[in-house]
């Protein structure tokens, strides 16, 4: 199985609340950059359905890791490959040339190049919460979806069963190859993504798998290549969405504290009027 | 002029509440809008939405559509976005509208705003806020395109009340089928019975965090069957399986506004917070005086809640 992941870096989310706004314009200063998480679920799921658990350095398929950025970027990608990963695209661009539309139709490009039998995202980057690029892409390609996966099972090479976490409950879809799945938080518990290459009987740590540093020495070594966001998407560099101003939420009024249950009862009803 | 289409989520014969909240948008706007219902019995559930102002109301009714499949929904919607004439297409950012409306963007090469939190339609030209960075900031922005697609955050907007009327009902035949279609197989619906209110539609939600433990039902449920509440889970709780994922508040479950929230043994991460914020009222009870969720509480508690909530049970039963 050959999969693409794209993968984003994103100021660091457990500091969200960090972030500043200046004369309308986002500042993230101090915030270091971090893979999005969705997208680190994305590449340990790639990950364990092209190998077999029991032995994870025989590598049983291709994963190749995809990004869209400036050359330090590159760091996001050594990353993934230091975890596991095959090769890595990056490609050249700057933050003002992309939107989520101009990145599926560069992904297109790119998945018209490399043929895989599965884009595997992260449902959403936890900086601009759009969730939308694996939809567009898979609509462009003219390719099936599976969103918002909480647990996906290998059967075969042609499709996935993938069960989505949806409002409410959850949805299962078989999707033939080649597909779109975008995962959700869920995908990386122990027992969430079954492979035909991995007895049932193995259960993976929770969480993403950190990389150990011999292999983070040897991802120095694997390939990456540079491409042009022109030579994917052509003149139609135009983008479909135009952020003018950013500004901070407003404030909430400060909260007390109470000291009974009784008291607490007392300020719902005749403070807040909520009860 | 503007003219929108409001996608309808259709659920088990009816059109979802959820809905209410796109209509809202049509309204706020202030642009003349009709309202598409797809999915095999639209045409019964139509009525449910002839009195809401719109100019009309779109049918197509088709077996083909009896499922929640974006590749067999996004073709129709798209066709009956552009032979009405439609420049704004919107959905409720539900589950189903985020999967729903990318596919349908691509396919009228529209750009797409997600989880919108209000909308301004000042000299005709409509701008949008949406929260970025977990909420912890606002982005005002445009989409360039001719076409537009937008899905609104339910928590957001308020859902629509009937303003009375009939709007005429009118019925779209299916668009042609796509390929994409053909490869994907709707298998099961895993649907969470409960009989409480949905989280998206509750006045009062009573959500639960990691501290609870295997004891998650039996200390929430009797202060949400009180109250008539939803029940919602921090990440923590769901992870770790003490509750249902369809319980998760949250950045990334689900985002809610209700009057009244109370956080019990939840300490109140970004992710959380991004989901619950916009309540009205916050009340948390933690035995950590520290938790950041005292940070967004109107009334803070700090207490042990395995005491804490029996006894707020009993005082509300007092009380009433």
């Amino acid at each position: 199985m050959k999969i693409l992941v794209p993968l984003k870096r994103v100021a660091d989310p457990d500091n969200a609340n960090k972030v500043k706004v200046n004369a309308g314009k986002l500042e993230t200063t101090g915030l270091e950059w971090k893979p999005n998480p969705f997208d680190e679920y994305a590449v340990e799921t790639a990950l364990r359905l092209t190998e077999n658990g029991a032995n994870t350095k025989a590598r049983l398929g291709e994963v190749i890791v995809v990004t869209f950025g400036p050359k330090e970027t590159e760091t996001t990608l050594r990353g993934a490959l230091a975890t596991g990963a095959d090769r890595a695209i990056r490609v050249d661009a700057t933050d003002d040339q992309l939107d989520g539309d101009v990145i599926a139709r560069a992904l297109k490009a790119i998945a018209e190049q490399e043929k895989p039998d599965l884009i595997l995202c992260g449902k959403q980057a936890v900086d601009g919460d759009a969730n939308q690029v694996g939809q567009l892409v898979a609509e462009y390609l003219g390719w099936p979806q599976a969103t918002f996966a909480g647990s996906i099972v290998s059967e075969d090479d042609k499709s996935l069963l993938v069960v989505r976490e949806v409002d409410g409950g959850t949805i299962s879809l078989r999707v033939s190859f080649p597909a779109v799945v975008s995962v959700d938080l869920r995908i990386v518990a122990p027992k969430s993504v079954k492979s035909k290459h991995t007895a049932d009987t193995h259960t993976y740590a929770d969480g993403v798998r950190f990389a150990a540093l011999m292999a983070i020495m040897a991802a120095k070594k694997k390939p990456l290549v540079e491409m042009k966001l022109a030579d994917l998407v052509g003149a139609d560099t135009a983008l479909k969405i135009k952020y003018d101003a950013f500004e901070l939420p407003p404030a909430r009024k400060a909260g007390i504290k109470v000291k009974t249950v009784a008291e607490l009862v007392e300020k719902l009803k005749s403070e807040a009027k909520a009860l | 002029m503007s003219n929108i289409l409001v996608i309808a989520e259709l659920h088990d014969g009816h059109v979802r509440k959820s809905t209410h909240s796109a209509i809202a948008f049509a309204r706020q706007a202030g642009h003349p809008f009709s309202i598409l219902v797809l999915g095999q019995g639209a045409k019964a559930a139509a009525a449910e939405v002839t009195a809401f102002g719109a100019a009309k109301v779109i049918v197509v009714d088709d077996a083909y559509l009896a499922n929640p499949v974006a590749e067999r929904l996004a073709p129709s919607i798209a066709a009956v976005a552009k032979s009405g004439g439609f420049d704004v297409v919107v959905v409720t950012a539900s589950s189903f509208g985020k999967d729903v409306a990318p596919r349908v963007a691509s396919k009228l090469a529209a750009g797409y705003a997600s989880d919108i939190s209000s909308v301004s339609a000042e000299g005709g030209k409509f701008t949008y806020k949406r929260p970025v960075y977990a909420g912890n900031a606002f982005a005002t922005c445009e989409v360039t395109t001719a076409v537009q697609v937008v899905s609104v955050r339910q928590s957001e907007f308020a859902p629509a009340e009937p303003s009375g009327g009939a709007s005429p009902i009118e019925d779209a035949p299916l668009a042609a089928k796509d390929p994409a279609a053909e490869r994907v197989e709707f298998v099961a619906l895993g649907e969470a019975k409960s009989e409480r209110p949905d989280l998206g539609e509750a006045k009062v939600i009573v959500s639960g965090g990691r501290a609870l433990k295997e004891k998650f039902a039996e200390v929430l449920d009797p202060l949400a069957g009180l109250l008539g509440a939803a029940v919602g889970a921090s990440r923590a709780a769901c992870d770790a399986g003490y509750a249902p994922a369809e319980l998760q508040v949250g950045q990334t479950g689900r985002v809610v506004a209700p009057k009244l929230y109370f956080a019990i043994g939840i300490s109140g991460a970004i992710q959380h917070l991004a989901g619950m914020k916009g309540s009205k009222t916050i009340v948390a009870i933690n035995k950590d005086p520290d938790a950041p969720i005292f940070q967004v509480a109107d009334y803070g508690l700090v207490a042990d809640l395995f005491t804490a909530v029996p006894e707020l049970v009993t005082e509300l039963k007092k009380q009433s």
